[in-house]
């Protein structure tokens, strides 16, 4: 823990009481790799961006040179593990209160040690304010972004990479906050950036936009006229006394004007008449909140209807908004979206951003790494290193707010390829990956928590294991514990802190954290093993299969599909199972399938389908390792093979749980090969291939594809296909529909 | 619509502003300036009388009290009030020159004015043509006595809905619909499209002895018949009062007869007259109730009686108190409907029934703002024009006030700036929709202004506002980006923030209230121009005409929304304004008075 010389009292900018100590490790996280930065200062706040290298260990697999010996009589596992290490990218982003600025910048001219760059890229407001300060402080020149480019290029870039960015916010409803699934395209839209005053707008491409309008009523009138109504000096305090008022003490209602007649009349008395009309007639004392809520109404209800009028203008159904203004504060967004609601009567959408305070950051940064060329990559938002939304909220429990809302951090991984949504996706706008959303469902929510506490120990436990030659294995999975720990808590309070909160979203925040802690791959040795066991029973397998007639083995097919699911180390009550009793093995978990009618029963159209001719080609999603994949998936590719259906098997691109990666899946595909003529002569004329499905999440996420597209020949399984081989298992509930 | 020229000054106006009871009176105004006014010109100015004459408030005796005092003390207390000016004499020496007085008078009593001719109105369409500031064309001056002939003797209307309304105030005799094809969009007959045929319904009004038009029945032509000979018996009794009860003004017109007989005088029962001379003779009521001389507008013939109309207003919470002198008055024994618009007309309905026993009538309030505002249009501002716009407003020291002629007012948007804003698509007489409203009006204004500086009064804080300088509270785009914002095309000079100054500390310990003021009032009136803007581009209108009392002897406001209609609009986008800017909804609720009595 170093001290980061700030000084302040948290929350408000103004006052130099106290001094802070803060753990920089949290906070500007790798900035020894940093290799290029970008900075935004606004009225208020500072967002700094850096864009570093981490180092962090992958599990690699490797085959063993089996060329002269046989390896169906040795004992030995079937391919090496190695720990290596990988770098990686990642996008840094810290936001913090002006007041900190200098001793920010201090303390990042001590740990800058790696870089390069000779520019930082500057937008905002303070940007020419504190021009000199940065140069001389970080020995940078000051490269000057536009604001309005940065703001929309960070826009573009967040709603494109992140996929739960956005969301409309109805307090009441369940869940509160309701998060848009990603869109194939999001243009055009309007965005409403409020800062100290208010722009507006119209994004029509990638890069072109159109400033269409504006206002001076803004974040700045509502600090301002606030300080000055209310003595108040600081915007969240502003908000915090907002939050406590009436506003109908101050305003003229239309039931003030019209009496009890407003009813008789279909008018809503307690529609805003007049704001502030009650001061200028009564000469009454005006309490604080009352007067802050009623300016926060006053000016929410204006920036609404302007965003409105100008979305009309325009034809645009959707509004996003940013600036400091909303800052996650539910206040703010509830009136804003109910201003939206009532003067476009509903046809014009209210949508905010989890990350609208980067905006202008990362649009920055994108600039000044355009010969990088940042676009072309993915980028994936890390759970680990990224506080929630609503961090600062001063609506949230103060020992909560204390801690995190006066920095906020994002940061954001570099995938290796850019991703796109799987092709087949009938409709990627209407996809929705997850069935269950937590966020509305407080049982589910407490249920899966509570399911995610309780299996901590037992990952633990697995990572110290899965490293077995390093020293400090032990602690930094106690590290782990403790971040993983704090995530799920903050879930708890916030469950939409990192969008819908969703089992997947739960387990990539486990994944992330295990990462964090250089365990890329808890399970590899488990994989390892049985995978090994698995190949052992291959051709056994294959040689009972063969014997069966048609329709039999079909059967026997699909039930090995299911069985094979049952090996699945996400799901609790198995990991139970395999815990205690290691020999549990395939034909018992066969046995143990309920006889049909299945649940989700389509066999019969299956078996139908299957009489007909062949399938031209087949996707399939594997998801365990060992049994699952080796004697549930694989003898069902070889039978689709020998009907003449190509077969694309799509594997994890990293390691999630004890789910077959790709590269593994290259290792078992060649010792399958080895043994089986039907799958040697399909990879060798690839009529199978192995790809990678871009994720390394334990569910399927059909958005975010990486593997080859074949034009429009790829035919996906029918339903029970999918549904078996795909990754439904570890809620039950995530069935990717395919077409 | 520019009635006249600005040549026709003097005690005329009035005159022509009587004749000009038509709609179509506007050139007949300048003529009959012509006619009468140049004799009157010497002594006989209106406002020379009509401010000077009179006390400016019965000192002590407020508007309630006097109220209150008037039953017990009989006709002496009005006496006592109306002494200082000039006693009884002063219905003589209120009045312009005395033949044209007499000539005007004689008439009704007559009942045998002059009948207006289709000639005659081809003569006045011709007319009309003429450029309008040109000097009236003598020899036309058997108009004079017209308008108040036709409206007692209106015909019963054909019942169809939309001719109804508009017939409404044929009734009512001074609002002829156009006759002329360049106006007839502006005030036909919905539907009326052609220039001839809305021509043919108006014959029977412009007659003495009208034969029925041909749609009515024998029932109506019977009807019609009874009216016309006891035409009078048609009107509403006096007082004619039109109110409008926002949420922070009361607005009241009170029209005042002038053409009342020795009998009439005599029959005058005491508490009638007494409101009429405690009305008349003062300008200030009580401690909050103000006449707005400046904007009466004389001779005007309404309901075929020839009078002036008087703008009144008083604090909507002194509303009480008003009611309670109407009860003290024994107001109900007049038999009186009191027409009543505003929220407060639902809000107070029961208090005037059961303090005052009298029933509101209550009318919608946006439809007696149009209609109030198109009829106040018509006859003018004692023969000036009510409308006027801001020429050159995007530069400072060449911007204007001038007339502007708003003949063809469709399609407008009318934005009413009271407590709050409402904005209006007007697209014909009758057929408007309301887009959109602001709860940021001048309710907002006065009430951030005594929030911020302690002032109490909307004058006060005008006055404040005139004097401060709005940049010192305001973030201007230079503050933030050095000068100009090019990119965008956003002057340094614009606001980038209003108030965004007041964020720090140390400006706000400096700030004076006349600044702060000043930029509430520019924040306010920017936020209404920009809302209207975008609504004008919405609904594809180009004229904004800005109303309501938040306008009120508030110049930087009007100057500031020209200026922001012209500039971001880049000239397309035109802002007027109106002399009676808060008075229409009054004006409105008293028409509905008359049209009331004539659909009994």
């Amino acid at each position: 823990m170093a001290e980061c010389g700030a000084s302040g009292s948290g929350s408000s900018g103004d006052s130099l009481d106290k001094s802070i100590t803060l753990p920089p490790d949290e906070i500007f996280r790798n900035l020894e790799n940093a290799k290029r930065f970008a900075i935004d200062i606004g009225g208020s706040l500072t967002k700094l961006a850096y864009y570093s290298t981490v180092q962090h260990k992958v599990a690699k697999v490797r085959s063993f040179d089996h060329s002269d010996k046989d390896t169906e009589q040795d004992h030995e596992p079937p391919y090496e593990i190695s720990v290596q290490e990988e770098v990686t990218a990642r996008l840094h982003f810290v936001k913090f209160e002006n007041t900190y600025i200098e001793a920010c910048l201090d303390f990042i001219k001590d740990h800058l040690v790696n870089t390069e760059t000779k520019v930082i890229q500057a937008t905002g407001g303070g940007a020419y304010k504190f021009k000199d300060l940065i140069e001389e402080k970080l020995q940078l020149k000051v490269d000057k972004e536009d604001v309005m480019t940065c703001l929309i290029k960070g826009c573009n870039f967040v709603l494109k990479n992140i996929p739960q960015e956005a969301f409309v916010y109805q307090k009441g409803s369940n869940p509160e906050f309701r998060f848009q699934t990603h869109q194939p395209s999001v243009f055009p839209y309007l965005l409403v950036s409020v800062g100290s005053g208010v722009s507006i707008v119209k994004v029509e491409t990638e890069d072109r936009f159109e400033w269409i309008g504006g206002s001076s009523i803004g974040g700045g009138t509502f600090w301002g006229l606030g300080a000055l109504l209310t003595k108040t000096k600081s915007f969240d305090e502003l908000l915090h006394l907002a939050s406590r008022g009436q506003h109908a003490n101050v305003d003229m209602l239309v039931q003030d004007i019209y009496g009890g007649a407003h009813q008789t009349l279909g008018l809503s008395g307690n529609l805003i008449a007049s704001s502030f009309g009650k001061s200028a007639t009564a000469d009454t004392e005006f309490s604080k909140e009352d007067m802050a809520k009623s300016l926060l109404h006053m000016i929410s209800n204006d920036i609404g209807q302007l965003a409105c009028l100008y979305a009309k203008l325009h034809c645009l159904d959707r509004v996003y908004f940013g600036g400091f203004f909303i800052r996650g504060h539910p206040v703010t967004m509830r009136t804003i979206t109910y201003s939206i609601n009532f003067f476009s009567k509903g046809e014009v959408q209210a949508l905010f951003l989890r990350h609208e305070g980067y905006l202008g950051a990362i649009g920055a940064f994108l600039k000044g790494a355009e010969q990088d060329n940042p676009n072309q990559y993915s980028w994936e938002e890390n759970y680990a290193g990224s506080s929630g939304l609503m961090s600062s909220s001063p609506e949230l429990c103060p020992t909560q707010r204390a801690r995190s809302g006066t920095f906020d951090l994002l940061e954001m991984d570099r995938l290796e390829r850019p991703l796109v949504n799987l092709p087949l996706l009938l409709d990627p706008s209407s996809y929705v990956p997850d069935t269950v959303d937590l966020t509305d469902d407080a049982l589910a929510r407490k249920y899966w928590l509570t399911c995610f506490e309780e299996a901590l120990d037992g990952v633990v436990k697995r990572a110290v294991a899965s490293q077995p030659g390093s020293v400090d294995a032990a602690e930094r999975a106690e590290k782990f514990r403790q971040k993983y720990w704090d995530k799920l808590q903050t879930l708890r309070h916030q469950p939409f802190a990192y969008g819908t909160l969703t089992v997947r979203s739960l387990l990539d925040t486990r994944e992330h954290c295990l990462n964090e802690f250089n365990f890329p791959d808890p399970y590899s040795k488990v994989k390892q093993k049985d995978n090994g066991v698995a190949l052992k029973c291959f051709q056994r397998v294959i040689h009972s299969l063969d014997a069966l007639g048609w329709e039999e083995r079909q059967l026997a097919l699909v039930k090995g599909l299911l069985a094979g699911n049952v090996f699945d180390w996400g799901a609790k009550a198995v990991s139970d199972v395999l815990e205690s009793d290691p020999q549990f093995g395939f034909e018992e978990a066969k046995r143990k399938l309920q006889e049909r009618p299945w649940l989700v029963d389509s066999y019969s159209n299956w078996l139908q389908r299957l009489k007909g001719p062949p399938h031209k080609c087949a996707l399939i999603f594997a998801d365990n390792s060992g049994v699952d994949v080796i004697l549930g998936v694989f003898p069902f590719v070889r039978e689709l093979l020998s009907r003449g259906t190509e077969v694309i098997l799509a594997c994890n691109s990293g390691p999630a749980l004890n789910d077959v990666t790709y590269s593994e899946s290259l290792i078992v595909a060649e010792r399958i090969a080895a043994m089986d003529p039907v799958v040697r002569s399909a990879l060798r004329e690839e009529r199978l291939l192995l790809t990678r499905t871009g994720s390394s999440s334990p569910c399927l996420d059909l958005r975010t594809w990486s593997g080859p597209c074949k034009g429009g020949h790829i035919w996906a399984l029918g339903p029970l296909a999918s549904q078996s081989v795909s990754l439904s298992v570890c809620s039950g509930a995530d069935s990717p529909v395919l077409t | 619509m520019l009635k006249l020229g600005g040549g026709g000054g003097g005690g005329g106006q009035d005159w022509a502003c009587s004749v000009a009871g038509t709609g179509l009176g506007g050139e007949e105004a300048a003529f009959e300036v012509a006619r009468l006014g140049d004799p009157g010109k010497g002594g006989c100015r209106g406002p020379g009388w009509g401010c000077a004459g009179i006390p400016n408030s019965a000192p002590g005796v407020g508007m309630l009290q006097a109220g209150a005092g008037g039953p017990e003390r009989g006709g002496q207390g009005v006496e006592e009030v109306g002494a200082p000016a000039g006693g009884g004499e002063e219905r003589p020496a209120r009045h312009p020159p005395a033949p044209a007085l007499r000539l005007l008078n004689r008439k009704p009593q007559g009942g045998s004015g002059e009948i207006k001719t289709p000639e005659n109105d081809l003569q006045r369409g011709r007319l009309s043509r003429a450029p309008r500031a040109a000097p009236p064309a003598p020899g036309m001056g058997d108009h004079g006595g017209q308008p108040e002939r036709s409206a007692p003797h209106a015909p019963g209307t054909p019942a169809g809905a939309g001719a109804a309304a508009v017939n409404g105030l044929l009734h009512n005799g001074f609002h002829p619909p156009p006759i002329q094809p360049p106006r007839l969009c502006s005030r036909s007959l919905p539907g009326g499209g052609d220039a001839a045929p809305p021509r043919l319904p108006l014959q029977p009004e412009l007659q003495p002895q009208p034969p029925p038009p041909q749609h009515d029945s024998p029932a109506k032509k019977c009807r019609l018949r009874r009216r016309m000979d006891s035409g009078r018996k048609n009107r509403p009794p006096f007082p004619w009062f039109g109110m409008d009860i926002g949420g922070t003004l009361v607005k009241l017109v009170y029209f005042e007869p002038k053409d009342i007989t020795a009998e009439e005088e005599q029959e005058e029962v005491e508490n009638l007259k007494s409101i009429r001379k405690y009305l008349t003779s003062n300008t200030a009521y009580g401690k909050t109730g103000i006449r707005d001389v400046h904007l009466e507008l004389k001779n005007l013939t309404m309901c075929g009686r020839k009078g002036n109309l008087h703008f009144i207003r008083f604090p909507s919470c002194a509303m009480h108190r008003f009611i309670q002198m109407g009860s003290e008055k024994n107001f109900s024994s007049l038999h009186t409907t009191l027409c009543a618009t505003g929220g407060g007309a639902f809000k107070f309905e029961e208090d005037f029934r059961t303090i005052a026993d009298l029933q509101l009538h209550k009318l919608d309030e946006l439809d007696c703002l149009i209609q109030g505002l198109l009829y106040v249009d018509s006859v003018g501002f004692n023969g000036k024009p009510e409308c006027y716009y801001f020429e050159n407003p995007t530069n400072p020291e060449l911007c204007q006030k001038r007339p502007y002629c708003l003949d063809n007012p469709y399609p407008m948007l009318l934005v009413n700036m009271g407590s709050g804003v409402s904005i209006l698509a007007v697209y014909s007489k009758d057929n408007y929709k309301r887009v959109t409203g602001t709860s940021l009006g001048g309710g907002t204004f006065l009430g951030l202004c005594c929030l911020l500086t302690g002032c109490e009064t909307f004058e006060e804080a005008l006055e404040m506002a005139a004097k401060g300088d709005s940049t010192n509270v305001d973030k201007l785009v230079k503050d933030i980006y050095g000068g100009d914002y090019e990119r965008f095309g956003l002057q340094g000079s614009a606001v980038a923030s209003s108030f965004g100054n007041m964020m720090s500390k140390e400006k706000r310990d400096s700030i004076s209230k006349e600044d702060l003021a000043r930029a509430t009032l520019v924040t306010i009136t920017n936020n209404i121009g920009s809302i209207a803007r975008m609504c004008a581009l919405n609904e594809n209108i180009d004229r904004v005409v800005f109303v309501g009392n938040f306008l009120r002897i508030n110049m930087v406001s009007m100057k500031l929304l020209a200026y922001a209609m012209d500039f971001w609009s880049k000239g397309q986008l035109k802002a007027l304004f109106l002399e009676h800017e808060g008075y229409f909804g009054a004006v409105g609720a008293l028409l509905e008075l008359f049209k009331m009595t004539d659909d009994q």
